[in-house]
């Protein structure tokens, strides 16, 4: 709870239009896109500048007062979820693009600016910001930052953390700190900027990033390949990048997935085959052209029926919408969507697909596969029913399964989507005692009195649990 | 204000009557928000979003909130533009879940008593009575034709109202006579081969208020080669009483229209209103519930048509019409756009016209504020809506802004007005904006034809 004498301070700091405590206002703010976790905060404040943040974060960690920093809640693993309540802290007045600088190939922007009109920004002046969750629609840059979040183009260009080259920072007791900059190289000192990406708002707030440009490239094909054999298709992605073929992108989606996929967004996809991968070059024409040939012909030796290339870039994008839409897609499928974010190196990604097959008959339960299989990073997706506590136990067991395949293939409990609360209790599964050891202890130092994002991340208990949270 | 006994009864229905699986069909992605219209005038208040609506009132069933007036509030600030359902790819049908809302607050909730009476007055009393709805209509129509219009315009007496309902005033169409109203057709043959037999729905303020796009319509219907039937028997779609939770009501003259229109043996029921066509194309929905009405509903619904659909099916944009050079913009109507999905055919229809250069605004398919009487009540929201609008139809520098739906129409003069450009822009509805190419391409054609032969 907040004392009245508190809320207060808060509202001197930030205007009573920014602070809002209402029942509604709370309940808007009360989940992410994780399904099966909800929680109020005791209010919500929308600060305008970063002194005000600091002013803000200095007051919560006098009080102990926790603070969830979002950004448009679209994380997957309950990771701005106010599990202990306090207050979440939301951008939508800081959400400017700050600078494009066409001289160091640099952007620095506001934590709540919207990923998709930053790429769109900065494509206007010619320039390239690679990584596009899936979510860039809506999904803003400090929660990109904070999920080190991927995206279709992630195979050849990375993922976020690879353009973040500076940030601005509020520290847990209210400190600004500023890491990296605009510059190519920079030694001097840890590499906070790193420590900060993808640490899922348990360490500081950031109110300001630079993020690296690169040219936009000339040209891009897009092709989409047809499978009987789900092997088959995941088969082709180990082929390819063993072939030495870096593409754009390379997406994988089975029949389930083609289905509701096909329902939204009505573009003609086939729905009669069992996969199909999506897969795009780019770069100098010629070296578009040969890849794209070259990719062809080595999905086809792996039995791909048929290998269609896009006519036009209005068609290339509908492909591009559609593979993005699809877990959203498959939510119209039964009232609880479960999905996961196993990775396993690209090699094995034939054999994670196998073992997905083999556990879901197993539990007899439905799984749905899509992902970026080019990273090896998979979302086996569950359509299910949470009032079905039965279904949902073997869901369960089915998902713990998943993950233990992905780490003995030598793979990671979470590619892209992050911890947070959902998989907290299985951080140590990849860590070992000592890893947490070592990031409790870097948390400890900067947020001694864990009022940042409290519960994401390190697990309370180390009861197991996937899905069932009650 | 609710009080304490409403709420209960509200939360209780709520359990009872919201669909849940539907609540539950969210999963929260959040890729309708950049859609919304009041998420983004509000300055993104998750509260004025889809996604925090659908929390709003699943919080609700769950027990996790009452239904207070902030919840209220939320609910009322939505426009019900539907803009939040094309997008979601979960295929959440956000409009029924907030129809069904609305429903149990309005029936559960003691209002004033003076809105008691407006509501009672204009819902059951008006709307569903087209002679009375002729008589407001000649009425308005006396008040502009008689001098007391100019008089009450120079006395100022309108200055006593809100800014945009004086303005409002302002914008009205001039009304048809009684006697015009009074005189409809019931049955039209096409000109030409009959290609098509179709059935009309005038709509209640369309065919009075709006009588000359109605009789343009049917113009264009026989042109292109359609026989029409026009039932007297027709009333009132029931939008606004579906809209503002006044259910009952729509079901009532769902099964009159269904029951005026089922016989006639038609390929096609036409309309003009994107709002009532809308409304029309979901008796299915509405009547779900409803064993002896269901079936009928089904086919009823599957003929509802949007008259620019129709008019491209009749390939009318192959028939090279041609206006004095102009430039053009079109704004979608919400629902014949989100909900009768029909966005592209007024376009085809406009871009075929010779001398219209078509110039598209950005963000044409967001709401324009208008919302049925969303602009009467929550006049804020609604300008500030407006006035994004008219940045955009400025930026396209049209003299002519097309619309497909009566609201939407007086809604874009009402911001031309507030603009102060009536005299270089005007807003048309597709049907007349067509009808001017069809006459003047005849002009053209007689002209011609005259210097031939004289
Ligand atoms: C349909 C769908 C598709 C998705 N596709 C992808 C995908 O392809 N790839 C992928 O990687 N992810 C994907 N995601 C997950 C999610 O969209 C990403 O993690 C995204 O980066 C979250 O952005 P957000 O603005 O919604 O952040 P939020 O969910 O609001 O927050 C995410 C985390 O960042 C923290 N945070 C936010 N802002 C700040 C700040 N300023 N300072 C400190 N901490 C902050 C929060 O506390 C939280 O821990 C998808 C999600 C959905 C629903
Ligand atoms: S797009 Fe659909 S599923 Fe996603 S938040 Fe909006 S209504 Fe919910
Ligand atoms: S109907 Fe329109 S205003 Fe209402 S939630 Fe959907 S998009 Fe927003």
């Amino acid at each position: 709870m907040i004392s009245n004498e508190i809320k207060q301070k808060l509202i001197q700091i930030v205007g009573p239009e920014n602070y809002d405590d209402s029942k509604a206002g709370r309940l808007a703010y009360s989940y992410d896109a994780t399904p099966q976790f909800q929680s109020l905060p005791d209010a919500v404040i929308a600060p305008r500048n970063t002194k005000e943040v600091s002013e803000i974060v200095k007051i919560c960690n006098e009080y102990r007062i926790p603070i969830v920093p979002r950004g448009s809640g679209t994380n997957l693993c309950a990771g701005t979820c106010p599990i202990e309540g306090g207050i979440v802290l939301i951008f939508k007045h800081m959400n400017k693009i700050l600078e494009i600088d066409e001289e160091n190939l640099t952007v620095t922007v506001q934590p709540g600016v919207i990923t998709l009109d930053l790429i769109q920004a900065v494509e206007e002046k010619g320039l390239f910001y690679p990584p596009d969750p899936s979510s860039m629609k809506i999904s803003t840059i400090g929660g990109n930052i904070n999920e080190n979040s991927g995206g279709l183009r992630g195979l050849k260009y990375g993922v976020t953390r690879d353009y973040v080259m500076g940030l601005e920072v509020v520290l847990a007791n209210g400190d600004i700190i500023r890491t990296g900059g605009k510059l190519a190289k920079d030694v001097a000192g840890y590499d906070l900027t790193r420590l900060f990406v993808g640490s899922e708002g348990t360490l500081g707030i950031i109110t300001e990033a630079t993020l690296k440009l690169i040219p936009m490239p000339e040209t891009k094909k897009t092709m989409l390949a047809l499978y009987e054999d789900l092997e088959a298709a995941a088969r082709s992605v180990s082929a390819i990048i063993a072939n030495k073929i870096i593409p754009a992108t390379l997406e994988f989606l089975d029949q389930p997935t083609l289905e509701v996929v096909e329902a939204y967004a009505q573009i003609g996809l086939p729905t009669d085959v069992k996969a199909v991968l999506l897969i795009e070059q780019d770069g100098p024409k010629e070296v578009v052209e040969r890849d794209m040939k070259k990719m062809e012909q080595i999905c086809r030796e792996q039995q791909a029926i048929s290998v269609q290339v896009a006519r036009s870039e209005e068609e290339a994008n509908a492909l591009r919408t559609a593979r993005r839409s699809a877990l959203s897609a498959l939510a119209r499928l039964k009232p609880t969507t479960i999905l996961e974010d196993a990775t396993v190196p690209r090699s094995e990604i034939a054999k994670m697909v196998k073992a997905i097959n083999e556990i879901a008959q197993k539990y007899n339960v439905k799984i749905c596969t899509f992902g970026h299989a080019g990273d090896g990073n998979l979302h086996p997706t569950c359509p299910t029913d949470a009032r079905d506590r039965d279904e949902l136990e073997r869901v369960e067991k089915a998902f713990e399964e998943i993950f233990a395949k992905a780490i003995e293939l030598g793979g990671t409990i979470t590619g892209e989507h992050g911890v947070g609360v959902m998989k907290a209790p299985y951080l140590e599964w990849k860590l070992g005692a000592e890893g947490i050891a070592a990031m409790k202890a870097i948390k400890q130092a900067l947020d001694p009195n864990n009022i940042m994002n409290p519960g994401k991340v390190f697990a309370k208990s180390t009861r197991k649990r996937v899905v069932v949270t009650r | 204000m609710t009080t304490v006994k409403e709420r209960e009864k509200i939360q209780q229905q709520f359990q009872e009557r919201m669909n849940e699986d539907e609540l539950l069909n969210c999963m929260r992605c959040g890729f309708c928000l950049p859609t919304c219209p009041t998420y983004i005038e509000s300055g993104f208040q998750e509260s004025h979003s889809p996604r925090g609506r659908i929390a709003l009132m699943k919080a609700v069933v769950d027990g996790l909130i009452e239904p207070d007036e902030d919840v209220e509030r939320s609910l009322n600030m939505c426009l019900g533009c539907r803009a939040c359902e094309p997008v979601c790819p979960s295929g959440v049908r956000y409009g029924h879940l907030l129809e069904e809302a609305r429903d149990i607050i309005a029936q559960n909730k003691k209002h004033p008593l003076f809105v008691r009476i407006i509501r009672k007055m204009v819902f059951n009393g008006l709307f569903p009575h087209q002679n009375r709805m002729r008589m407001l209509t000649a009425l308005l129509g006396f008040y502009q034709r008689s001098g007391l219009q100019s008089l009450v315009r120079r006395l100022g007496i309108l200055n006593i109202l809100p800014k945009h309902l004086a303005t409002m005033e302002k914008v009205l169409p001039n009304v048809p006579t009684w006697k015009e109203m009074n005189d409809r057709p019931q049955h039209l043959a096409p000109e030409g081969t009959k290609k098509r037999r179709v059935a009309f729905f005038t709509g209640c303020l369309m065919d009075t208020m709006f009588m000359e796009t109605n009789d343009a319509t049917m113009k264009l219907l026989q042109l292109a080669g359609c026989e029409i039937v026009i039932p007297p028997g027709q009333t009132c779609c029931g939008a606004l009483h579906g809209h503002s939770g006044e259910k009952n009501d729509a079901k009532e003259l769902a099964k009159r229209n269904i029951e005026a229109f089922e016989q006639l043996n038609v390929d096609y029921i036409i309309t003009n209103a994107g709002g009532c066509g809308a409304f029309l194309i979901e008796y299915d929905h509405l009547l779900k519930d409803d064993p002896h009405w269901a079936e009928r509903a089904k086919a009823f619904t599957a003929k509802i048509k949007d008259i620019s659909a129709i008019l491209v099916e009749m390939e009318f944009h192959k028939k090279g019409l041609s206006l004095p050079e102009q430039i053009v913009t079109y704004q979608d109507s919400c629902h014949l756009r989100n909900v009768m999905k029909t966005a592209h055919e007024p376009r085809l229809l406009l871009q075929s016209i010779e001398g219209v250069e078509f110039r598209e605004m950005k963000d044409a398919d967001r709401c324009c504020g208008s919302a049925g009487i969303y602009n009467i009540v929550q006049p804020d929201m609604s300008m500030q809506i407006l006035d994004y609008k008219m940045e955009q139809v400025k930026k396209t520098k049209a003299t002519t802004i097309v619309t497909a739906n009566p609201g939407c129409l007086l809604q874009m003069k009402l911001g031309i007005e507030r603009e102060g450009l009536s005299e270089h822009v005007r807003a048309v509805h597709i049907v007349d904006f067509l009808l001017e190419a069809v006459k003047a391409s005849q002009q053209q054609t007689n002209n011609q034809i005259q210097k031939k032969t004289g």
